[in-house]
């Protein structure tokens, strides 16, 4: 379908870019990206991606805007408070851009809807805050075949890496299995600078865009991280996919999603005793 | 001996062990940090006993979270 002159305005700064032109740009509009929390990372991802053009986008989350959000997620505004998020995010979506369609899922992600929600998606964004939802997406991304982009921020600092089935480590490669719970600090106990959600956030946008229009390297084999104090980035390149692996390896032992919270006591005692210790 | 840690070279005393680095470079919950030497992972049972050579290429991976709420 050609597109309509509002259109070729709208997207014109893209048009013009040899790496995307009207070729990526259709293969934008005819993207449709999952972003799994409407927060902090969830937050611009979903801006950029909506101001972008990608046709459709779906955004998960089950809380409501709260006064301590404000601070880093700015998809949503002090009128928000009260509201679901993923309505709040829809609406700021829109607004930015009619173009798109927003499909919105208030709920949690765990192990009974999550192959079902990421099914009709060609890219995922981890925007989640807790280790069991990050696993539980590698997961259900590695069991499904689709490629993903997880991130994480805390106080001055970020990280993100891209999976993409056959092309290098998953999450669970690198990181093996979550920490126990209150082992690592999160953003409400330690604190996160409001920029670092923007600045990681954009990057996930980023790479969603990459993936979709094909322009560049994603971040697949690397694990990016930024630290906002010192100002410097850092690309750490990582093993090729472990063969070992849980999940993604040649003989997995995860063979469907797993919730950690609810699973969290014969995970730990019945198979990965060893294994949790070993983070290695 | 000079190796590279995180991207920076350190000068390092000649043949110190994985567990003395995270010691000696203060490394944040180090019971959960994912170490690679070279590009490959180390296995947590093998910290105390690899021992680092001339121009190794060291890297702490770290659990993050945080992102939404
Ligand atoms: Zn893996």
């Amino acid at each position: 379908m050609p597109f309509t002159n509002e259109q070729l305005e709208r997207y014109s700064r893209h048009i013009i870019l040899k790496e995307i032109g009207v070729k990526g740009q259709k293969k934008l509009l005819a993207g449709k990206v999952l972003i799994v929390g409407a927060g902090g990372l969830g937050a611009p991802a979903a801006m950029y991606l909506a101001a972008a053009g990608v046709g459709t986008i779906g955004i998960i989350d089950a809380d409501e805007v709260d006064l301590s959000n404000l601070q880093r997620q700015v998809i949503h505004t002090t009128n928000d408070l009260g509201k679901p998020k993923v309505e709040s995010a829809k609406e700021t979506m829109l607004a930015i851009n009619p173009d798109i369609t927003v499909n919105t899922y208030h709920e949690f992600l765990d192990s009974t809807n999550v192959l079902d929600i990421f099914r009709d998606y060609d890219f995922i964004l981890d925007g989640t805050d807790n280790f069991p939802a990050k696993f539980l997406i590698n997961d259900a991304c590695v069991l499904l075949k689709k490629p993903f982009c997880h991130a994480g921020i805390i106080r001055f600092k970020g990280q993100l890496m891209t999976y993409v089935p056959g092309e290098g480590p998953c999450y669970r490669c690198v990181f093996k299995n979550p920490p126990p719970k209150d082992a690592v600090p999160t953003c409400k106990q330690a604190g996160v600078i409001g920029a670092m959600a923007g600045i990681i956030g954009c990057m996930q946008a980023l790479e969603a865009v990459k993936y979709l229009t094909g322009a560049g390297e994603l971040l697949t084999g690397y694990l990016q991280t930024f630290d906002g104090l010192k100002g410097e980035w850092h690309k750490i390149k990582l093993p090729p996919a472990d063969p070992d692996c849980a999940v993604c390896g040649t003989h997995p032992t995860i063979l469907k999603p797993v919730d950690y919270e609810q699973a969290a006591c014969d995970w730990h005692a019945s198979r990965d005793e060893g294994v949790a210790e070993d983070n290695s | 001996m000079n190796i590279t840690v995180g991207g920076e070279k350190k000068d390092v005393k000649d043949g110190i062990t994985v567990s003395e680095l995270i010691a000696q470079e203060k490394v944040e919950t180090p019971e959960y940090v994912t170490v690679s030497v070279n590009e490959e992972f180390i296995k947590r049972e093998d910290f105390d006993a690899r021992k680092l050579k001339e121009s190794d290429n060291v890297e702490f991976l770290y659990f993050m979270g945080g992102g939404a709420r």
